[in-house]
């Protein structure tokens, strides 16, 4: 019996490279790039390690977002995954995280169904974009499962049932035990991403695109009017007073001048 | 949609496409005015709500939500007092300090309520008393000695259903951020991530937006006599803020940055109600085994606390900069602090980094030390209280930000800096007379 995975993965914009525009305060999405978000690309990465080691595990990648988030499947496919599979539905656009999950729910049960119970659920710990932390742990909610975030080493006995993990905490890290099937988020800490393979490259693609009917989904769960959370405003952060450059003939009196502002202004 | 295009006000020119981050602006045909189109909001919307004011013709309009709930069932305020080894977090502190105010927005008897959920921990109410809070609901078990997402979920669960909080506010730590999101998920309510800033009256809230942010306040009424939360963060790495709403739903929860808000006074002595509440566990109920906590043996940073950080960033070179940023520390009485980019190159553990993925923070100083200043790492540092950028480059971002900006090589003005620092007093002092 295979060993089956499911991986939870996000097309978001390179938040690195995006700008402002200092004259109208709005982002400068020229030229960003759409990328696998970081932490489902150590998700995927476990995964992968799991299939290297156990050839007969499956992996599966599901996706929501718009169409062309079919890039980041083809991605994860050219990696090794099997096969990717993107939600698509105007339906469930403006979804909050809460909505969000309830779709990933819908998908997941809806793979299940043609494909048996998965083994093990992993998804990243948090998206750029929206730096929530929040799918995850809600998907694993929505399916019963047991979880564990911020899993920064992971290792699975020759069972395929027995897992431990280093989940990190601020100041150290627990060891714990959990069986599958659970529900596993990723950090940078855990690996170190492969890059694409030629065979993945140019092999065939398992992709495959679902709307909200394929899934199943209850439409009142789902999309912005579903979303227990919306928008008030947005805006972008106010930009400072301009400092000051401290003047200085040489290092010494750099150093002289700042500590006579910091003095004079009661800061130390 | 969160917003509408009023088709008989839009006269077609297209102005609003420009406030849009998403580009989710397009025209469609429409006979009703002389352009023959009308703006139109495609799938791209992500409801941000920023073209609210982009209209000089009034043709955005927002669109609001309706309860779908008894709202008024649930009252009061709830910080989740989260407590590890019998030692209460500095974040929960923090938000019995901000959720007291808050509370007090609301309405004079609503009440700040500390949630205790361990073992063995009677003797942290006293301290949730001091530092505010009203009420302490205290639910030990020895099941509950550690943390687990199964434990602590159900527990919080019962105690919501049974008691429902109006508010739950919740540390932004790898605790609150495992297990608030299934407590959302299995309550059907929102929780907004990583909160930097609240409110919950409209006037407040215009307050906080005309001193510190960009947006145009004209389509909010200061005499708005809505309560509901005002959640505020960062989002697209810093580039853009949000203020989220939980209008339909109860209870609203939020989890907050630890750092950001301000304690209170400790009133030694001061007292309140404790509630004890037995918990409905069982051992099935924990799918998870911890086999040990392990406090890592590096050196424990408090980057939260610190009243001066010195930061260094890729600007240092390599690895052995950071003595120097020791050294440096050590002197003003601080803490090391870094950027991504050092952490990432391995010259320093994670624990130190400052920003978006790392620790928020907001120092009476901050000494920045070769480090450029993306926006990742400006978000989790700018409201420092005094910005001092040490860099080779005058066109950093960081220097943007800088109150002061020395611009040379840190490996010679920190030395000066050290050398200097016991004689500021006098310094100053000589340029008075």
């Amino acid at each position: 019996m295979a060993f089956k995975i499911i991986v939870c993965a996000k097309q978001v914009p390179d938040t690195n490279v995006i700008k402002i525009n200092p004259k109208t305060g709005t982002l400068i999405r020229d030229g960003v790039p759409s990328i696998l978000n970081h932490d489902d690309a150590n998700a995927l990465e476990e995964a992968l390690k799991i299939k290297d080691k156990h050839p007969d595990t499956t992996i599966t990648v599901i996706s929501m977002g718009p169409p062309q988030a079919s890039d980041l499947l083809f991605e994860c496919i050219a990696k090794g995954a099997d096969e990717g599979i993107l939600v698509s539905d105007r339906a469930v656009g403006g979804s909050d995280t809460w909505a969000t999950s309830n779709t990933l729910e819908a998908a997941i049960k809806k793979w299940e169904k043609e494909n048996g119970p998965a083994d093990l659920i992993f998804a990243g710990r948090q998206a750029i974009d929206g730096d929530t932390a929040q799918v995850g742990p809600q998907i694993a909610e929505k399916l019963d499962l047991p979880q564990v975030t911020y899993v920064e080493e992971f290792e699975i006995a020759d069972n395929m049932k027995d897992i431990t993990v280093k989940r990190q905490m601020e100041d150290g890290y627990e060891l714990i035990a959990i069986q599958t099937p659970c529900m596993l988020t990723a950090i940078k800490e855990l690996n170190e991403p492969r890059y694409m393979n030629m065979a993945g490259i140019f092999g065939a693609k398992d992709i495959k695109v679902w709307n909200a009917k394929d899934i199943e989904v209850d439409l009142t769960k789902v999309g912005l009017e579903a979303s227990p959370t919306n928008v008030f405003r947005s805006f972008t952060p106010a930009p400072k007073a301009p400092g000051q450059v401290v003047a200085g003939d040489s290092e010494n009196e750099q150093a002289k001048n700042l500590l006579i502002q910091l003095k004079g202004k009661h800061i130390i | 949609m969160a917003v509408e295009i009023l088709k008989d006000k839009c006269i077609g020119c297209g102005q609003c496409f420009k406030s849009c981050p998403y580009d989710a602006f397009e025209f469609e045909a429409y006979d009703g005015n002389k352009l023959g189109k009308v703006a139109k909001i495609n799938a791209k919307c992500s409801s941000c709500n920023q073209c609210l004011t982009a209209c000089k013709f009034g043709a955005i309009q927002e669109v609001k939500q309706e309860a779908k709930v008894d709202l008024s069932a649930y009252k009061h305020i709830w910080v989740f007092a989260e407590q590890r080894q019998g030692k209460i977090q500095n974040v929960a502190l923090e938000l019995l300090g901000e959720g007291k105010k808050l509370a007090k927005d609301i309405s004079e008897d609503t009440q700040i309520c500390a949630v205790l959920i361990g073992n063995n921990i009677d003797h942290l109410a006293q301290e949730c008393f001091e530092y505010g809070a009203e009420k302490v609901y205290l639910v030990q078990d020895p099941l509950l000695e550690n943390f687990t997402t199964d434990g602590y979920t159900k527990v919080m669960k019962q105690l919501i259903d049974e008691y429902k909080p109006e508010i739950v506010l919740y540390g932004a730590t790898h605790i609150g951020r495992d297990f608030a999101p299934r407590i959302a998920a299995r309550c059907n309510t929102g929780l907004t991530a990583d909160c930097t800033h609240l409110d919950v009256k409209v006037s407040k809230y215009i307050e906080f937006a005309k001193a510190n942010t960009t947006l145009d306040t004209s389509t909010l009424d200061p005499n708005d006599t809505d309560t509901g939360i005002k959640q505020t963060r960062p989002a697209f790495g810093g580039n853009l803020m949000a203020t989220i709403i939980c209008p339909k739903t109860r209870p609203q929860m939020s989890t907050v940055r630890p750092g950001v808000m301000q304690k209170q006074e400790r009133e030694v002595g001061a007292k309140g109600e404790i509630v004890n509440v037995k918990p409905e566990i069982s051992k099935e109920d924990i799918r998870i085994e911890i086999k040990d906590i392990v406090k890592s043996m590096k050196e424990m940073v408090s980057l939260t606390d610190a009243k001066i950080i010195c930061s260094g960033g890729r600007g240092l070179g390599d690895a052995s900069g950071f003595e120097l940023i020791k050294q440096f520390a050590d002197k003003v009485g601080g803490v090391v602090g870094s950027s991504r980019a050092a952490v990432d190159a391995g010259w320093i553990d994670h624990s130190h980094q400052v920003g978006q993925t790392g620790t928020t923070v907001k120092p009476e100083i901050y000494f920045a030390c070769g480090i450029s200043g993306a926006i990742q790492h400006l978000a989790g540092m700018q409201t420092s209280n005094c910005i001092v950028a040490i860099n080779k480059d005058p066109d950093a971002p960081i220097m943007e930000v800088a109150d002061y900006a020395i611009v040379g090589d840190l490996y010679k003005v920190i030395p000066e800096i050290i050398a200097e620092w016991d004689n500021a007093e006098a310094l100053y002092d000589a340029t008075t007379k």
